[in-house]
């Protein structure tokens, strides 16, 4: 049973308050407007207040008989960093290929400007063995891609050396700087990255945290991923959501972390290995293990309303 | 030297060109058996073009192009693994077509179009071969960057404002086309090799998309001049010399050591 009681410093005007474990019309609320949308296909239309870059409304999705997300909302503002977490199953991929208008919902409303730069990252690319291509091949396929951009974008993400180097022979870290490089390339000002960290190990689970924290700071741009890496995610986000087919619980890392439907879902050992993770360095690595400054990460206070 | 060879070389040589960078994306995308779909279903295109008294290239091309629609869609919906359906797709229509001859008065010589009969190549029929080749190969050209973005990763390719289906249909359709005016060169079973070997040949060497595209065509070109050449000389039938030669230069593509 997950009873949602949400954060009171979160984002979102209304709480989650979910009674049962969810299927679709048992929501005591509003029935008759499950019932009335749940075939209707998802809405797209520009958002009206300029600081909110993405808006999901309501977001139902279901695969054959099964339910995978049931009424999910989600907004990301500027300068925003939402996470979304939860086990395996609980529907992160498919919001964000929602969002990313890959998928399309069964009810709810997709809100963003249509004009939105988005760099997206893939959970994960595979590169046929047999197709030889490099690091700056591959990121000059991005559109409008140019070279000064690819070495700033390169430079930007510690992975400078790797320009020549074959898309394959790079090692789990390497490959998601590179495509962090390409989600880059747009401009972006809204990042979606679907498991930034997958393939990386502990210390460069951490580093690529701090990395995606700069660059909201440094761009100004909205940030939403998905992340299993709860202990470390908490300390480079603003927003928790706490996804299980539904919105278990969501709001500010610490007061999810507290959460019950939280600890419900993770098991309370588990969340407590999970603690958030506070820990700061004062400095960070690049792939080389060359020291590079950063700002300390105080300073994306100021821009969290903004 | 006799007219009928430089037609075979003119033909064959323009049909190695484009099945360079083509086949790069078979093998890159692992559509070989999408290829070998299309061929087969060339024989029933043939035995629609006999009985319908059509155009024979054209009704080849309308039927490759119709079943890679018709892929497509099927792949769309989803209730079969992609290579059962293709297997179904290419042995059945490989049967209407031999079952569908055989409704035919015409007494057609089925080896030539198993296995190919460059050397038969009418002016008539380079015409089609130049024409079909030379649009694919522009068209390639034309959209390489984004054959490739999709081929990398379609739905980073889709977020970037690419559109996807699109460029899959048009990748496909430009297969059926290439498959279908090179039936002659090579033959229904035979058309597959032509486009995988050269790449698999090139791609040692290559160190950019481009350069193995371009290596695979050089390596295209090799083999056509030299199945030809082994054709004229032993009196061995032209297609299958073609692919042996290919298939040789394969083999000493994996002997010589990698320079790059």
């Amino acid at each position: 049973m997950f009873l949602g009681k949400c954060g009171q410093g979160g984002l979102h005007k209304g709480c989650y308050d979910i009674p049962h474990i969810d299927v679709v019309g048992r929501d005591p609320a509003s029935p008759l407007k499950q019932l009335l949308t749940l075939n209707t296909p998802s809405i797209f239309r520009p958002v009206t207040n300029p600081d909110v870059l993405l808006d999901l409304q309501s977001i139902s999705y279901g695969f054959g008989t099964r339910q995978i997300l049931t009424n999910i909302s989600v907004q990301i503002k500027r300068g925003q960093i939402v996470t979304l977490i939860g086990p395996n199953g609980a529907g992160k991929t498919t919001l964000i290929k929602i969002a990313m208008r890959l998928l399309q919902a069964h009810a709810g409303q997709v809100i963003l400007n249509p004009n939105l730069r988005i760099g997206y990252m893939p959970q994960r690319l595979h590169v046929d063995a047999t197709m030889p291509i490099s690091v700056t091949r591959f990121l000059l396929l991005a559109p409008h891609a140019q070279r000064q951009n690819i070495t700033a974008a390169l430079a930007e993400v510690g992975a400078s050396d790797l320009h020549n180097s074959r898309l394959q022979e790079l090692s789990g870290g390497e490959m998601q700087r590179v495509l962090l490089a390409r989600a880059l390339l747009q401009n972006p000002q809204l990042l979606v990255l679907d498991e930034p960290t997958q393939g990386v190990d502990l210390k460069g689970q951490a580093e690529l945290y701090r990395l995606i924290t700069q660059i909201r700071d440094r761009h100004r741009c909205g940030v939403l991923m998905v992340s299993h890496d709860l202990h470390l995610v908490m300390s480079a986000t603003d927003e928790v959501i706490c996804l299980n087919q539904h919105v278990c619980c969501h709001g500010h890392p610490e007061q999810v972390s507290n959460d019950p439907a939280y600890l419900e879902l993770f098991g309370k050992t588990g969340a407590a290995a999970m603690a958030v993770y506070t820990h700061h360095h004062n400095h960070s690595h690049d792939l080389t293990g060359a020291v590079i400054n950063e700002q300390h990460p105080e300073s994306r206070e100021q821009h969290n309303n903004g | 030297m006799a007219d009928f060879i430089v037609r075979a070389l003119v033909a064959g040589l323009m049909l190695a060109l484009v099945a360079g960078p083509l086949g790069c994306f078979i093998v890159w995308r692992r559509m070989a058996y999408f290829g070998d779909t299309l061929a087969h279903s060339a024989l029933l295109g043939l035995a629609l073009g006999l009985l319908l008294d059509i155009n024979m290239q054209l009704a080849v091309i309308v039927v490759c192009c119709t079943l890679a629609l018709g892929l497509v869609l099927m792949e769309k919906n989803k209730s079969l693994a992609t290579d059962t359906l293709l297997g179904i797709l290419a042995h059945s229509s490989l049967a209407l077509g031999l079952v569908m001859l055989s409704f035919t008065n015409v007494q057609i010589d089925l080896m030539a179009y198993l296995f190919g009969d460059l050397l038969t190549v009418s002016t008539a029929e380079l015409i089609w071969i130049a024409a079909g080749s030379c649009s694919a190969l522009t068209i390639l050209v034309l959209f390489w960057n984004r054959l490739l973005a999709i081929s990398l990763h379609q739905e980073l390719a889709q977020v970037e404002g690419l559109d996807v289906t699109r460029l899959r249909l048009l990748l496909m359709l430009i297969m059926a086309l290439v498959v279908a005016v090179s039936m002659k060169i090579v033959g229904v079973l035979l058309i597959t090799s032509l486009m995988i070997i050269p790449p698999a040949t090139a791609r040692r060497f290559a160190t950019s998309p481009e350069q193995m595209a371009l290596g695979a065509s050089i390596a295209g070109c090799v083999a056509v001049a030299g199945g030809i050449t082994a054709s004229w000389f032993l009196d061995t039938p032209t297609g299958p010399s073609i692919v042996v030669v290919s298939a040789l230069l394969f083999i000493f593509s994996n002997l010589v050591r990698r320079t790059a």
